[in-house]
């Protein structure tokens, strides 16, 4: 009844071809938009914004990379933590040395230095696959942290190897260093991943994005078609790392002000971005976003819970936490291997038909 | 059943005695601990001190001034991301708000030390964290008391030196750095430098990754090369493998410094009787024979409120945690005297660090004779004494002990670098520093 | 010269020790194709519970090993029953990613049961330089020593297991083919009983081996991220290419690290291991030993 296409005529390619064809889907994005820049920052306080909003939408850019690579061109990796490191360290170098150019160019620009690396150790996929590839991309994950952690170049030989962001504005609003209101920090990061959201849905549905899916059901089927595995894999590589490092810089510059790369982007941060594009959905924009929405606020939710609502041991706690998140996982994959995204698909074809099922 | 009824007679005793105070105002202070991780077994005790020794005034005296403590913990689990979220949930808790933070992790303090100067709360950060945070006038709200790991890198040169007898030996000694490869551990290195460009010694530096589980190829350039001395910058299961390792190629333990978080009965045990005669840095006393930790049996653990177990009061870690305790209530004692009320926050304890000033007689009022170095803080030096002294590790008592005096560091090589380092930062912040006095 | 021999033996046996933990990783591959990332964690868990059951229960080494043997072929049974059962014909990513949240429950589990600081493991392992070597000038470990004979002894078992017994050719027929096995009458279920069984055995051992090393600690979980370049040189469904990839791992990454190593900063070992399985694979792209991948459209 209220979700269906019965009654939207189509009269040019244009519509039909649309990235919303369906007009209640369009209205929801509308309303997702309207909630993100209008309602949230509203009625959302410091702690909120800062814990939990700020972390889901940077882990949303991440995923929607790493989706990318592994949803939808099949390819496993393990180096997120690593390209990430990328990001934060390009964006801190381009921050001291050409803050002029404006805080959103020198995001890309540190997105386009990953992507560049990206596509240098996507190399190997060419000619290794499934998990001694995932294995093999461990390989940039340590070398980049060690590289980044050694050579004083990265860090302007400071004492410690720690980089920090230094101030900069947008409009004259400051977004990053200690100064800058959460809400600007908000705002800016929320439209870049908006914007950037769009593009890879566009992205998804082109010649890109069919080309990766063909390599990913199968790769010697798609070179037979025409598909070259060389543009596309590496394309993919590419693609997926420029998200990354964006959300890396960001990651670094806007929300944790400070980092090392030892810690900050270790192999946890690889598992983490993985397991959210699993949970969510492989292959789909929107699951790249209840992942990472699922994997920021279950812990957080559970540990509130714990110690906040039964007053268990904060230590107890963690532990009771880390079961919880493991044993959700396990549930998830057993209950829908697909992922939550495609629990929306399933609510959606049933929507269809509703109220009349057969 | 047994322990409700324990509760409900504790409260209804509690209830006239909240009464009859003046206020109920409450101190809130964050522990953010980390007892999971791969770091926890050295995250445990430190924390267990840390809040034994608060509650233990709660208990015995009724917190501050009449004013009650009360611990938010928060588990960290040593990871920064995780500490963020920490900070920011329990920076507003309670009607004082958070009064002063004790990151325990390099990371989390880098992270909040910007945040503090905007939230105005100010950072506790005892023996670890960022260095140049001792220049008191680019960093007002950090405090990294009593000593650094700089100053601690240049008393391990003088201990060295008077082995050898006399600084002029150290020339063409040579001397073997392992450390931690990450922002903690290549802490001392430019302290190092320094020091080995004046005395003319020969640094080695040998970095070791997270976790340190194999160190083969460290030990064995040990082996090959045969420094004189081997410094240790270790953190988690690194040092008790490093132990074992220098061990096992039969280096000499009584020639092997730790930094002080390698220092604890963790680090040493798994090592058994050859890790006789480890010595590590140190600027309190090991053991549990002090008034302050009778009146913690007495007053937590006998009325089952101790975080731990009983027979671990005294590890080195559990008394550095009860340091950090107790240098934190006499600053927010000297808030309160300053500002001349019981209800501060974290804008007024900042006063009290910076007053702070616990010499030998305070401390033998606190039931802590000779527990510490005495500590005076100033406007523009947040280091204070930056004394350090060395303990030894005794594997057939299973004690440490201190066993030299508390050296004096060499302010001439880390001034300059904390003057630089905090330049740098200044300079990259658009921090203005401040002008004391 | 005899630096160098000290550095090669150090490096082969640091490889064996790599290998005690790719073996398990090994054995589940081939029987099931879950690439099993939770193995690190089995490791640690074994030797908590060994630990715990030593110093808290007080019971004599063999009797605490015979207990942790049982829990971990508990532990196999209840995996089976409530992870993999519901997981049949699941693409090999999913699998993974449940390996991964089976790894937290028990890194969870593990730290409520037996706490989490440093424990301290002793069965009489004989630690430290052999004496009659380090007379000659050369320095090698007597717990590696040990360690790599459990592991040839372990290899031999394996190797006996698989090939001369009922269970064993079950569990080749299944590593071959999942249906044609199931066809013959073979069942699925009990195999893989069996082999995480023998998986949770081979933790066992490399949790003793490591935990002697280093204390029994959280850390030792994450000597799986050591195991993992191993894996991969020699290829996920061999038991030899455990033994020999972890080898050839293990004398690269210390000469690399001993001679290379001071020219570039050291702490390369991390990441050269990496680097050399990957050198391998581009040779190799299944591993030195691995089951030759044949594509068909």
């Amino acid at each position: 009844m209220i979700y269906r296409e019965t009654g939207q005529f189509k009269a040019n390619y244009a519509d039909d071809q649309a990235l919303f064809p369906i007009a209640q889907d369009r209205y929801v994005i509308y309303a997702v938009l309207f909630a993100t820049f209008a309602v949230v920052p509203m009625i959302l306080n410091q702690y909120w914004l800062n814990a939990i909003i700020l972390p889901f939408l940077i882990y949303s850019l991440a995923a929607l990379g790493l989706n990318v690579l592994t949803g939808y061109c099949g390819q496993v990796s393990l180096g997120t933590g690593g390209f990430m490191a990328v990001g934060a360290f390009s964006i801190y170098k381009l921050m001291v040395a050409v803050p002029e150019l404006g805080f959103i160019t020198l995001v890309i620009l540190s997105g386009i230095i990953t992507a560049a690396v990206g596509a240098l150790f996507g190399l190997p996929s060419l000619r290794i696959k499934g998990f001694y590839l995932a294995v093999a991309t461990l390989a940039s994950q340590f070398f980049l942290i060690w590289l980044f952690n050694k050579v004083g170049w990265f860090f302007n030989y400071n004492a410690t190897g720690m980089i920090t962001s230094p101030p900069m504005t947008i409009f004259g609003v400051l977004v990053t260093g200690p100064e800058a209101t959460v809400t600007a920090k908000y705002f800016l990061v929320a439209s870049i991943v908006a914007v950037f959201a769009l593009v890879a849905k566009n992205l998804a549905r082109g010649r890109f994005g069919r080309n990766w899916m063909a390599i990913r059901d199968m790769d010697i089927a798609a070179e037979l078609i025409g598909v070259r595995p060389l543009i596309a894999k590496l394309s993919a590589f590419a693609v997926s790392s420029f998200y990354i490092g964006m959300a890396g810089a960001l990651y670094f510059a806007v929300w944790l002000g400070s980092a090392e790369p030892t810690e900050a982007f270790d192999i946890n941060q690889s598992f983490l971005v993985l397991f959210m594009i699993i949970i969510g959905g492989l292959g789909s924009v929107l699951g790249s976003f209840l992942g990472a929405g699922f994997l920021v606020l279950m812990p957080i939710l559970l540990k509130n819970i714990l110690v906040d609502g039964f007053g268990t041991d904060s230590a107890l706690a963690a532990h009771i936490e880390i079961m919880t998140v493991g044993a959700l996982i396990i549930i998830f994959l057993i209950v829908e291997p697909h992922g939550l995204a495609r629990l929306w698909r399933i609510a959606k074809e049933k929507l269809r038909l509703w109220p009349f099922p057969y | 059943m047994k322990s409700i009824t324990k509760t409900l007679v504790a409260a209804l005793l509690a209830v006239p005695l909240l009464g009859g105070t003046v206020s109920a105002y409450e101190l809130t202070i964050p522990t953010l601990d980390y007892r999971t991780g791969p770091y926890a077994p050295n995250g445990i005790p430190f924390a267990n001190g840390y809040s034994d020794y608060l509650t233990m005034l709660n208990e015995r005296d009724g917190g501050i001034n009449g004013a009650k403590i009360k611990l938010a913990p928060c588990e960290t689990a040593y990871n920064t991301k995780r500490g963020v979220e920490c900070y920011e949930s329990t920076k507003g808790q309670g009607e004082s708000g958070a009064l002063v933070f004790q990151p325990l992790s390099t990371g989390i303090t880098y992270q909040l030390i910007p945040k503090s100067s905007v939230d105005r709360i100010p950072i506790f950060s005892m023996g670890y964290g960022r260095t140049s945070a001792a220049n008191g006038k680019i960093f007002p709200w950090v405090f990294n008391f009593p000593a650094t790991y700089w100053s601690q890198a240049t008393v391990f040169v003088q201990y060295i030196a008077d082995q050898e007898g006399g600084m002029d030996k150290l020339k063409g000694k040579k001397i073997a750095l392992v450390y931690h490869n990450s922002a903690y551990g290549k802490e001392p290195i430019r302290t190092l430098e320094s020091a080995a460009a004046k005395f003319g010694f020969e640094l080695m530096l040998l970095p070791v990754d997270h976790p340190g589980q194999e160190q083969k190829a460290t030990w064995l350039q040990v082996r090959k090369e045969r420094p004189d001395w081997v410094l240790m910058w270790g953190w988690g299961v690194m040092n008790q493998v490093a132990i074992k390792e220098a061990a096992s190629i039969r280096f000499p333990m009584n020639r092997f410094i730790g930094v002080w978080w390698s220092g604890s009965e963790n680090d040493v045990l798994p090592a058994g009787d050859k890790a006789d005669g480890y010595l590590s840095g140190a600027f309190h006393q090991p053991g549990d024979n002090f008034p302050a930790h009778d009146d913690i049996k007495k007053y937590v653990y006998d009325q089952g409120k101790g975080k731990g177990e009983r027979d671990r009061i005294g590890e080195v870690l559990y008394n550095r945690g009860l340091v950090a305790a107790m240098w934190t209530s006499e600053a927010i004692r000297k808030a309160m005297e300053i500002h001349g009320t019981n209800k501060i926050k974290g804008v007024h304890l900042r006063d009290g660090f910076e007053a702070l000033d616990v010499d030998e007689a305070r401390l033998t009022e606190l039931g802590l004779p000779n527990f510490t170095i005495p500590v005076k803080i100033s406007c523009e030096n947040h280091e204070g004494p930056g004394k350090v002294a060395l303990q030894q590790w005794d594997a057939k008592a299973k004690k440490w002990s201190l066993v030299s005096k508390f050296y004096e560091p060499l302010r001439d090589i880390t001034g300059p670098l904390i003057a630089a380092d905090s330049a740098q930062y200044a300079k990259e912040n658009n921090v203005v520093p401040r002008i004391c006095g | 010269m005899l630096f160098f021999i000290e550095v090669t033996l150090s490096g082969l046996m640091a490889g064996v020790m790599y290998s005690l933990v790719a073996l398990g990783f090994v054995l589940i591959f081939k029987a099931s194709g879950i690439f099993n990332f939770a193995q690190g964690v089995m490791a640690l868990f074994a030797a908590l519970t060994l630990v715990g059951f030593m110093d808290e229960f007080g019971m004599p080494v063999w009797l605490a090993i015979i207990g942790t043997i049982a829990v971990m072929i508990a532990l196999a049974w209840v995996i089976e029953r409530v992870m993999l059962r519901h997981l049949v014909n699941q693409e090999p990513i999913i699998l993974f990613m449940a390996t991964i949240g089976l790894a937290y429950v028990l890194e969870g589990l593990g730290d409520i049961l037996w706490g989490s600081d440093v424990k301290v493991l002793d069965i009489g392992i004989p630690q430290g330089a052999w004496d009659w070597l380090w007379d000659q000038g050369i320095y090698v470990e007597k717990l590696e020593l040990f360690a790599a004979a459990t592991a040839a002894i372990l290899v031999i078992f394996l190797a006996i297991f698989f090939q001369k017994t009922r269970t064993g050719r079950a569990l080749r027929a299944v590593a071959d083919d999942h249906q044609a096995a199931l066809s013959v009458g073979i069942s699925l279920h009990t195999i893989w009983v069996i082999v995480w069984s023998v998986s949770g055995i081979v933790a066992l051992v490399a949790g003793i081996m490591w935990g002697s090393k280093s204390g029994v600690q959280f850390s030792l979980s994450l000597i799986a991220l050591k195991a993992l370049p191993v894996l991969i040189l020699g290829g996920f469904t061999s038991v030899p290419g455990a033994i020999i990839g972890g080898m050839i791992i293990g004398v690269g990454e210390k000469l690399a690290e001993v001679y290379l190593g001071p020219f570039v900063g050291g702490a390369i070992e991390n990441w050269f291991a990496y680097m050399l399985a990957l050198a391998f694979l581009l040779f190799r792209p299944q591993g030195l030993f691995g089951e030759r991948i044949i594509e068909r459209v």
